[in-house]
């Protein structure tokens, strides 16, 4: 004993880290990414490691060159924005459009505003938004699913199941459900995302709330619209939880810690308002997808709810 | 299994001295009998220097309300009053003794047996355990008489027993139950005679089965006692948080339990209860559990209050080699100590020590805005918030956000990712908003 430690109280730590939470959300994506690499074949390896190594390569030169702070890259957050902008991506996407996508996560929306935590808006959606409107046509031919696909850039495209039930078809459910179909390379299979969001629940990375509540909202609306003129509305809600982004978006982009809301009240209100958004673009919007953008506007909001929605105090019950 | 409603952590438990049976602790050649407790105004020296005491003879005389009397723990001779820090870690008035012999005063009845009846009423026992120095000894010292006596209109409705013990490593009040059972009960039921209730609620956690079962076992020989066993989940032994547990009710913000007709006890202060009114024997002595991941010995001592905490350390095998932190009471809301050169005081529940290498506190990081603390604050606070708040000295904000509402019970830090040193500034802006506060009345 060299020396006594004074501090105040508590002495012990729970062992959370934030290391700890990204490698968790890793490891919950790992099913679907494995579905993504199958169905999509090199396209999705080389996607994928372009955009994780870029950004953490531009996290790591804007932290020591620009901001000059401590390595942040080990904390995991880098990699991880990395592995769900790829996820939002089609796999037949250029590199160099991945790698200015991975600039834009990185470097605007998450380090210009101080790096982890301070972001107002998920870094990976703000990339990916970039990237759909600068190149509408890149970012929306998808591949069509062949496994283990040898194509990158060549590959064959397809409409998405969201693009074809705009115009009246319906794709098949089982397809659906294991990722056979059109789409980014991280969110075609339901079951895959399942898992993962089963992972996250048990280890106490996320709570139920904000996925919950956008897929119930999604579920809700889709279902009244349907039930109401099923010959304008054709898609049951069913379709509509289980194509596009909807999975991907609740599970692992609306969650992101510093952009959705602090409390369970909060995150119903924030997961209510995303399912709204995304069914009025899906539906009445020019895009066949909305999901990005309604988490991104309700990323927005979401100051706003934490200054109004306070937590349940204690006290307040009934008694 | 019930519990609490809002908020919470499960800590490791690591109740190493769990079941160790009491030792009773060596005198020491000075006692230093501090002379004021946490909370209220010290009492006033009734002795001088030079002057002959016994053990259990009258050295402070409550100064105010919320005050406690304070006795010898020990006998010998007066050596001087000054000031002196206790295992709370604050400097207060203390009376040294230097300790001859150990002679009782002839008041206290020493013998055994389990003394039952009390045909006292309740206003006797009540001056009863005012004039015996009897302060919760759960660690927030309140003295116990003016919880005993409810502000005129209110009416208490149930006793609840604080037998919870949620600090991880302290076993103190365990050992209690399993070894003075009996004299808890009837301490239970002098209790219920004095706030006049015919209902009684020992709440006690699920990991101390043991005592359960003993003290249901005895409770059938009472009538109205009722032993609750409740889901692990610390701050369950806060007070707000236990009445919510066990009947259900929540103490509203800034009101005390008697609003909700409930009266909270720690388990330890209805053993001294009994002794006071059962036996005369004033409170001088407690048991103070001696554990660490490294201690050879665990254990459980009765120590006299004003004993140096080395002197009961040495009994359990001397501090460890790699000790980094010294901990007065338990790992969550226990007060860090500079030496063990410091006496046992009313509310020492223990001493902990915590090896080096989890010592120190890891490297804060960006607050991640995870909302873990939010989720796991008891009070349904915004931790995050307050602290921000905090550092930038927005006392009327950190006002409306409830910010007298913590009980400082350290969930928050305890569980953030970013080791973020959440607690430190919101007692901090506590402190501030509470002089506020005051300052306007």
């Amino acid at each position: 004993m060299d020396k006594l430690i004074i501090s105040p109280a508590p002495h012990v730590h729970s062992g959370d880290s934030v290391s700890k939470n990204m490698r968790g959300v890793l490891i919950a994506l790992i099913p679907a990414y494995l579905v993504g690499l199958y169905f999509f074949g090199l396209g999705a390896l080389i996607v994928s490691l372009v955009s994780v190594l870029s950004c953490v390569l531009f996290e790591y030169l804007i932290q020591r060159y620009i901001l000059k702070g401590e390595k942040t890259i080990n904390d995991g957050s880098a990699v991880l924005t990395g592995l769900l902008l790829a996820f939002n991506l089609p796999s037949n996407i250029p590199v160099w459009m991945v790698i200015i996508g991975a600039m834009v996560a990185i470097g605007i929306a998450k380090m210009s505003f101080g790096g982890l935590g301070n972001n107002p808006l998920n870094p990976a959606l703000v990339g990916r938004v970039f990237l759909l409107i600068s190149f509408p046509v890149a970012m929306t031919s998808w591949p069509s699913p062949i496994p283990l696909n040898p194509n990158y850039l060549d590959a064959v495209t397809s409409a998405t199941p969201l693009a074809l039930m705009k115009f009246g078809h319906l794709p098949n459910i089982m397809d659906l459900f294991i990722g056979n179909t059109g789409g980014s390379l991280g969110e075609v299979s339901a079951i895959a995302l399942l898992i993962g969001f089963v992972y996250l629940l048990l280890k106490r990375i996320i709570t139920w709330h904000i996925p919950i509540s956008i897929l119930l909202t999604v579920f809700v609306f889709t279902g009244i619209l349907h039930f109401a003129s099923p010959e304008t509305y054709f898609a049951t809600p069913v379709y509509h939880l289980l194509s596009g982004g909807l999975l991907l978006g609740a599970i692992f982009m609306a969650t992101d810690y510093a952009t959705s809301p602090m409390t369970t009240r909060g995150m119903l209100v924030y997961g209510v308002g995303i399912g709204i958004i995304t069914v009025v673009i899906r539906v009445f919007g020019a895009y066949p997808e909305g999901v990005s953008f309604a988490i991104l506007i309700m990323n927005a909001f979401t100051p706003l709810i934490n200054t109004y929605i306070k937590p349940k105090r204690f006290g307040e019950a009934r008694k | 299994m019930r519990t609490f409603k809002i908020g919470g952590v499960h800590p490791k438990e690591y109740k190493f001295s769990a079941g160790i049976g009491t030792k009773i602790s060596l005198l020491p050649k000075q006692a230093i009998i501090p002379l004021g407790h946490y909370l209220g105004a010290p009492s006033k020296a009734v002795v001088t220097k030079g002057d002959l005491v016994k053990v259990g003879q009258l050295l402070g005389q409550a100064s105010g309300f919320v005050s406690a009397n304070v006795h010898s723990s020990v006998s010998g001779k007066v050596a001087k009053i000054d000031d002196a820090i206790d295992a709370s870690g604050y400097k207060r008035p203390a009376i040294f003794i230097d300790v001859e012999g150990d002679e009782w005063m002839e008041s206290i009845d020493r013998s055994s047996t389990i003394k039952r009846e009390c045909t006292m009423t309740p206003e006797e026992i009540i001056k009863k355990i005012s004039d015996a120095g009897i302060v919760g000894l759960g660690g927030a010292t309140f003295p116990t008489h003016v919880k005993l006596s409810p502000p005129p209109g209110k009416k208490a409705e149930v006793l609840i027993i604080n037998a919870i013990e949620c600090e991880p490593y302290l076993t103190c009040d365990h050992q209690l139950m399993l070894e003075k059972g009996e004299e808890i009960l009837v301490g239970v039921s002098i209790l219920m005679k004095a706030i006049n209730v015919n209902r009684a609620i020992i709440g006690i956690e699920n990991n101390k089965k043991d005592a359960i079962a003993h003290l249901e076992r005895l409770a059938k020989t009472f009538t109205g006692i009722e032993v609750m066993a409740l889901k692990v989940q610390y701050p369950q032994g806060g007070e707000k948080q236990l009445i919510d547990a066990t009947i259900g009710r929540q103490v509203p913000s800034g009101a005390i339990p008697i609003e909700v007709g409930a009266v909270v006890q720690n388990v330890a202060t209805t053993f001294a209860v009994y002794e006071a009114v059962q036996k005369n024997k004033p409170l001088f002595e407690r048991i103070i559990t001696i554990t660490g991941k490294s201690m050879a010995q665990q254990g459980n001592f009765w120590v006299r209050i004003g004993t140096a905490l080395a002197t009961v350390v040495e009994q359990a095998g001397g501090m460890p080699e790699d000790t980094g932190k010294i901990v007065a009471g338990g790992p969550m809301m226990g007060r860090s100590l500079s030496s063990l050169d410091v006496s046992v005081a009313k509310g020492t529940a223990g001493v902990l020590f915590i090896p080096t290498i989890e010592s120190a506190r890891k490297k804060m990081k960006n607050c991640l805005r995870c909302a873990k603390c939010v989720s796991v604050c008891p009070m349904g606070l915004e931790p995050y918030l307050l602290m921000g708040q905090s550092e930038n000295a927005m006392w009327t904000e950190m006002e409306r956000n409830r910010i007298m509402d913590c009980i400082e019970c350290g969930c928050c830090a305890f569980t953030c990712p970013s080791n973020r040193p959440l607690l430190d500034h919101v007692r901090y802006g506590k402190t501030t908003v509470g002089g506020i506060i005051r300052s306007r009345r």
